[in-house]
């Protein structure tokens, strides 16, 4: 399966299971979503569970919650994650408090899905990575997946989690995977072991961060697209990095990380989201408060540039090998 | 600059714009008549059948559904013509309403709360529409309902519990007082952010309607509240998927300092708003507690059978400050309370009653005598359990509860700072 497969078989597996499970946004419904990942289910499970909404982001997030405290579980979609800004307000004052603040008495279990990140050429509102701002919130979850076997999993996860999750799907890599190199032929993701989907259930418990690359020169800490870039740099250089695929931003795989650091030394952060307060910062603070004493390095972070998303230069933008490469070179200079 | 831009013999003959900024008729100081504001006579506006085309309210959104004419008659085809002692009922609750009000925001005054809204002269729009829906129907209010839980019967010690934020508080302080949330009462947990709960009242309905359930949802909002992005797109998703959910918008005339023409009342009324978005849209006499109640019982009943949405703008006056930390002197004048031409919703109900023979001034004063001594009774039960002023009186580690289902490792963390700094700091309410 390609990742779009991978998101869509998660929904009907999880619809299959719960009666309670319904679907909704902008083109979901009978034309099965702009990415096709909907598609098929409003024929399957019909127009009461899965359903095309008003373009109305805070709406569809507000009627969303609502379907929650009735006690529905909904997996609504924004269609771009740029797209999400309207939905702010039912997102951060509402979804993530309501259980706080009626002391549990009513919960928000619903998992809003939304396409992200750049590569696509996609300019300044289709290609961005707000991740940042939701891990900045109390009381939601981020998810993000960097392959269809991790996505079908982590959204499975999420849909049956109770708690509002925010799941950000890497849309250059719902294809194929992508290692940075735009001027070269992308894989598909039938080429790679990781797309390989067992058609049922099955899931990727949330929290828990993958090493994809063992290794003991230093630790690279990314998540979706970026993964796939940062693995090849990886290996193009000739270094031996420990790569770990976040894959959970909250609740964040500490462990993972600091036992990663401890062992490395070294720490590179990579994301396509703009720099300043990104979610880089948190994690080399974590790694900074954690780690100081086996610091060998400063520690790296390669991120998007704090401009808005450009349409024509976009391979300057992007945070790609070449951004890497110079980081490698400045954090293994003294090794 | 602009202005240059465009030689003067080329300037069309037209007087320079000017910017419209509305300003209410009457401010401190001011003799207030309110004369100019239609009241139609009771009776008057037509009852359209709960099953009408939403195209066909267009001239009851300009009306006003009035039940109770001057003399204290019941008229017109709204009446519900409730039994004596369902009137009986509802005057009780409203007058609790009014008894709780005060005794809270005289605790306030007092410094055992840190805050108060009360809701005096707009009793009847939350009670009379709790009377009027099932009990299992569920209801998104504002922070002004507070008369749908009395009218429920719920505990006023637990309401007072919350406001004191005390041991007993169901929300183990986490909430600013009266933002309560009773889900065994069908009262949806209130948030600050004004009109969240119209999209999400909308959002139940359509789950309601999904799963094939018989009850339905009622929400609220103040007038100033109608001009949030969240009313729109309520109103465009109940019209669209036809949800059982009543919509209702308090007209009370004031959003704390602004009046109502800086929602947009000067041009329309709110229940016009319905009429775009293709739901039918009723205006009431707020303060008249049987038209309220009858409206909300057809739109109940239109919800019900699958006839989709109504909004109900309820026409009153709020008749106090907007909280305790409010004072309405400083914008508006002294008058406007008991000039408002609607009068007040529990002094309209009562003389009905007694025109009815069913009441009388001597059992009223004696019914606001034990009232307030219940209302004493439960405060003085509440006190027991602590008053705001008193320190915290949950414990610690809650503060963590409710962020997530489990709490994951840096809030257990935090949690664990939290409570070494609460060691070292050896104060008195040191965690227990």
């Amino acid at each position: 399966m390609n990742m779009i497969q991978a998101i869509n078989s998660a929904m009907d597996v999880m619809m299959g299971r719960d009666p309670d499970v319904i679907v909704m946004g902008e083109d979901v419904g009978y034309f099965g979503g702009v990415f096709r990942a909907t598609a098929g289910l409003q024929a399957k499970y019909g127009k009461t569970r899965v359903f095309d909404t008003p373009i109305s982001e805070c709406g569809i997030i507000g009627v969303a919650v609502g379907m929650g405290a009735y006690g529905l579980r909904p997996v609504p979609e924004i269609q771009f994650a740029d797209y999400i800004y309207p939905a702010l307000d039912q997102l951060v004052s509402e979804a993530a408090r309501l259980r706080y603040r009626s002391a549990g008495e009513f919960t928000a279990p619903i998992t809003v899905r939304s396409p992200f990140g750049g590569g696509i050429f996609g300019g300044q509102t289709h290609s961005q990575s707000p991740e940042g701002i939701f891990t900045h919130i109390s009381g939601v979850k981020t998810v993000i997946p960097s392959t269809p076997y991790d996505a079908k999993g982590l959204l499975i996860a999420a849909i049956e989690d109770n708690d509002p999750t925010i799941f950000f799907e890497p849309k250059r890599i719902y294809n194929g995977p992508f290692d940075g190199h735009w001027d070269k032929p992308t894989q598909n993701w039938s080429q790679h072991p990781a797309g390989e989907v067992p058609t049922g259930y099955y899931k990727i418990e949330l929290g828990k961060a993958k090493v994809v690359r063992p290794g003991e020169a230093l630790t690279v800490l990314v998540y979706g697209t970026m993964v796939h870039v940062a693995l090849a740099v990886m290996e193009e250089a000739g270094v031996d990095a420990e790569v770990i695929d976040l894959r959970t931003l909250v609740p964040l795989d500490i462990e993972t990380i600091e036992a990663s650091v401890k062992k490395t030394g070294r720490c590179m952060i990579v994301h396509e989201a703009t720099r300043t307060s990104g979610f880089g910062s948190e994690l080399s603070a974590l790694v900074q408060e954690r780690c100081f004493y086996h610091l060998e390095a400063p520690i790296e972070r390669v991120t998007g540039f704090d401009t808005p998303y450009p349409h024509s230069l976009e391979w300057a933008y992007f945070p790609g090998p070449v951004r890497i490469g110079e980081a490698l070179k400045k954090i293994m200079k003294d090794a | 600059m602009a202005t240059d831009r465009v030689p003067d013999h080329l300037k069309p003959n037209l007087a320079p714009l000017s910017l419209y900024v509305p300003e209410p008729k009457f401010r401190p100081g001011d003799t207030v008549d309110f004369t100019q504001v239609q009241i139609p006579a009771a009776g008057e506006a037509r009852r359209p059948d709960t099953a009408d085309a939403a195209g066909s309210f267009t001239e009851l959104a300009y009306h006003l559904v009035r039940v109770l004419d001057d003399d204290g008659q019941a008229v017109g085809p709204w009446n519900p013509r409730l039994s004596p002692d369902t009137l009986r009922a509802m005057l009780r609750s409203m007058a609790l309403v009014r008894a709780f009000d005060e005794r809270m925001f005289r605790a306030q005054r007092q410094g055992k709360t840190s805050f108060y809204m009360k809701c005096t002269g707009e009793e009847a729009v939350a009670v009379a529409a709790a009377y009027a829906l099932d009990y299992e129907d569920m209801c998104f209010p504002s922070y002004r309902q507070q008369g749908l839980l009395i009218a429920r019967g719920w505990s006023m010690v637990d309401m007072m519990n919350q406001i004191y934020s005390n041991t007993a508080d169901r929300l183990q302080g986490k909430q600013l007082p009266i933002m309560y949330s009773v889900k065994e009462a069908g009262f949806f947990s209130i948030s600050g952010n004004l009109t969240t709960q119209y999209p999400q009242a909308v959002g139940w309905a359509m789950a309601s309607a999904a799963k094939g359930d018989t009850r339905i949802a009622a929400t609220w909002c103040g007038d100033g509240s109608t001009a949030e992005g969240d009313f729109h797109s309520a109103c465009t998703f109940a019209s669209v998927y036809r949800a059982p959910v009543i919509f209702n918008v308090v007209n009370n005339q004031w959003a704390i300092s602004s009046f109502s023409g800086f929602a947009g009342a000067e041009s329309t009324t709110f229940a016009a708003r319905a009429v775009g978005y293709g739901i039918a849209g009723l205006r009431v006499d707020g303060n008249d507690a049987l038209a309220v109640y009858a409206a909300t019982l057809w739109a109940a009943e239109r919800a019900r059978t699958n006839q989709g949405p109504t909004l109900i703008e309820h026409f009153t006056y709020r008749a106090e400050g907007h909280s305790t930390s409010d004072d309405p002197g400083q914008y508006r004048s002294a008058g406007e309370p008991t000039a408002w031409p609607l009068g007040d919703p529990i002094k309209r109900l009562k003389d009905h009653l007694i025109a009815l023979g069913e009441w009388d001034e001597e059992r009223h004063a004696a019914q606001d005598k034990e009232l307030a001594e219940q209302v004493k009774a439960a405060q003085k039960e509440a006190e027991t359990n602590g008053v705001l002023g008193h320190g915290l009186h949950q414990p610690l580690d809650t503060l963590f509860d409710g962020v997530f289902e489990e709490m994951p490792w840096h809030l257990r963390e935090q949690q664990a700072q939290m409570v070494a700094e609460e060691t070292a700091s050896g104060r008195p309410w040191a965690r227990k």
